[in-house]
């Protein structure tokens, strides 16, 4: 396999007319990273991922692989590979011949390539189904395929376009598994795009939260998820509270004048009117039982709606019902100011 | 059982109409083409004599080659413009709008009948046409060019001028289904331009060039205006052939002659799709 390089976006702009899909982004991710680009739809982590690739034209900006320049070279002599969402794997070929199809691009032997193409295809355990088409293939099948096209070219970084978002939920979380232990084992960087945190969060060692064209955050998910940078970071990732300090609320300010802090849900404290010295009251509005879990939706007088996530111990030694009024806070470590 | 007569009644529409307009004329023309004839009227008989005069006939064999090889000549002309139209309309057009607006360009010619459209050739191509004047003022020619009209250059040339529509939409049907991102992953693998339209592009049009094939050819086999009119008297054609038996009053040899290319043509197309799977497309 390649050596791994570090990938370096310097300044990266992608317009298209007068559109700004990617506003100046700079993210250096290291050789061996498994990197996930995350983001909702339109915050530009595929156009991103696109010109790392060389499917995209870079309007300004370099990207650099290792000490290379590649911001001008053509996909397939950048040392990138891609994997494409719903694979696009060649719906004539067989697998043999899809996965051996950059090397008769470049011309080698057919004896040769095939059996550098039987090897790799054992490399994701595929043998068995060497000669079948695509359309012959189960969505992980054609997953594992199209990982085998995309690695015999050795790339020092593999770019994946959403490669989970085609399979069903339980295959999904499956093959989540053999995309990172893969990457263990090749020592790669991989560049993952994907809109689902829990995707990212299980995957990377650096996140990269995106949001209109710009990275709102770019950090491990522990970073992520215990730190966010930002109100959106903290509501795109999930499992928190945003509050906004809108005048009058009995809360602690935080030092250094922060508009909104963060409160994770699973800190949040709740207890029943006048039982423990918690400062917001509010209303239960919903209850979710998610198992080790329960979720319970509340609403606060001049906030947006909140929620806490208990222990199912916890919540089950007293009960609350929709419609009930509670008291709730949190310790004052548990609030992280946002911008 | 109910879904059963259900079923039976729906598809009975087709059938029918199937059985009035196809099995029943072809049924005939089988019959009639064992009738025996004399110079006036026809007696329903069995006799081989109509196919014996026919396959005997070393005029026969030569028209049979000539329409073979019109029609060879205009499917290669026809793959050659209307994979170019195709592939241009279908890769490199890139608003819907546009490609709507140049396909619907592409059809301009099927506003008028085919008569009119290769009578139209006539006054350009002829000895004092358009062209030969034009070539002569230019002093590109001292001498009218005789071989554009009332030639095998016409024919072909109406045929193509008639029939490159029949090639250009059944492939831009098959280009338009190919997704973009097969051509981006065989970029990523390094494939040049050329290599990706014969190693992705091609293979997967082959079902539009089949059908696309099977169309001009089946026209071609079967046409006798466009010669006539063209080739000025000096070609022949199968179609022809049978259309100068029936001005003799003799239906049966017309009969039997449409029975052997019907024979030909099924085994062309046949041929064909034993090549290229074209169920997938339908």
């Amino acid at each position: 396999m390649a050596k791994g390089a570090d990938i370096e976006l310097v300044a990266v702009t992608k317009r298209y007319g007068a559109v700004t899909a990617v506003d100046g982004i700079a993210l250096r991710i290291p050789a061996g990273t498994y990197c996930c680009l995350l983001g909702p739809s339109g915050c530009g982590k595929t156009s991103t991922l696109r010109m790392i690739a060389g499917h995209e034209t870079v309007t300004e900006g370099d990207i650099l692989l290792g000490a290379e320049n590649i911001t001008d070279l053509p996909p397939a002599r950048r040392g990138t590979a891609m994997m494409f969402q719903s694979y696009a794997l060649f719906p004539h070929l067989s697998c043999t011949d899809n996965v051996a199809f950059s090397l008769k691009m470049r011309g080698v032997p057919k004896a040769e390539r095939r059996a550098r193409a039987a090897e790799m295809l054992a490399r994701v355990e595929m043998t068995a189904y060497a000669d079948r088409l695509p359309a012959q293939l189960s969505g992980g099948q054609q997953q594992r395929v199209a990982l085998a096209r995309a690695l015999i070219t050795d790339p020092s970084v593999l770019l994946l376009d959403e490669p989970l978002s085609a399979l069903d939920p339980f295959l999904r979380v499956r093959m989540r598994e053999e995309l990172k232990a893969l990457q263990t084992r090749l020592g790669i960087s991989f560049v993952h795009v994907t809109h689902s945190q829990d995707e990212a969060m299980a995957l990377a060692d650096l996140v990269v939260v995106m949001n209109h064209g710009r990275i709102e955050q770019a950090a491990p998910p522990r970073e992520v998820f215990n730190h966010p940078a930002s109100a959106f970071v903290a509501r795109f990732i999930g499992g928190h509270n945003v509050i906004a300090l809108a005048g009058g609320l009995p809360i602690p300010a935080p030092p250094g004048g922060a508009r909104h802090v963060a409160v994770r849900a699973d800190r949040m404290m709740l207890a029943r009117p006048g039982a423990a010295e918690l400062p917001l009251s509010g209303t239960v509005r919903s209850v979710e039982y998610l198992g080790a879990t329960v979720a319970v939706g509340l609403a606060v007088e001049g906030l947006e709606p909140l929620s806490a996530v208990l222990p199912e111990a916890a919540f089950f030694a007293d009960p609350v019902h929709p419609g009930e009024a509670v008291s709730l806070g949190w310790k004052p470590e548990d609030m992280h100011a946002i911008a | 059982m109910k879904g059963r007569v259900a079923a039976l009644a729906l598809a009975s529409p087709l059938a029918l109409i199937l059985l009035a307009f196809l099995l029943v004329p072809i049924g005939t023309i089988v019959v009639v083409s064992f009738f025996d004839y004399d110079s006036v009227r026809m007696f329903p008989a069995f006799v081989w004599t109509n196919y014996e005069e026919l396959l005997l006939s070393p005029i026969t064999w030569k028209t049979y080659l000539q329409t073979l090889w019109f029609a060879a000549v205009t499917w290669a002309i026809c793959l050659a413009i209307g994979f170019t139209v195709a592939y241009f309309l279908a890769f490199h057009v890139h608003s819907a709008l546009m490609q709507t607006v140049l396909f619907l360009i592409c059809t301009i010619p099927f506003w008028t009948s085919n008569v009119i459209r290769m009578i139209s050739w006539i006054p350009f191509l002829g000895r004092n046409g358009i062209l030969n004047s034009a070539l002569l003022s230019m002093g590109a020619i001292d001498r009218p060019l005789e071989f554009l009209l009332f030639s095998d250059f016409a024919v072909v040339l109406a045929y193509v001028h008639l029939y490159a529509l029949f090639m250009v939409v059944p492939i831009f049907n098959s280009m338009v289904r190919i997704d973009r991102s097969l051509v981006e992953a065989a970029r990523d693998a390094g494939a040049s331009e050329w290599q990706v339209l014969r190693n992705v592009i091609i293979p997967l049009a082959r079902p539009g060039i089949a059908i696309g094939s099977i169309l001009v050819v089946a026209v071609v086999m079967g046409d006798f205006v466009t010669v006539r009119l063209m080739s000025g008297g000096q070609s022949a054609s199968v179609g022809l052939m049978m259309v100068n038996a029936m001005s003799l009053l003799q239906y049966p040899a017309a009969a039997a002659n449409a029975v052997v290319l019907l024979v030909v043509v099924l085994l062309m197309i046949a041929a064909m799709l034993r090549v290229v799977d074209i169920r997938k497309e339908l």
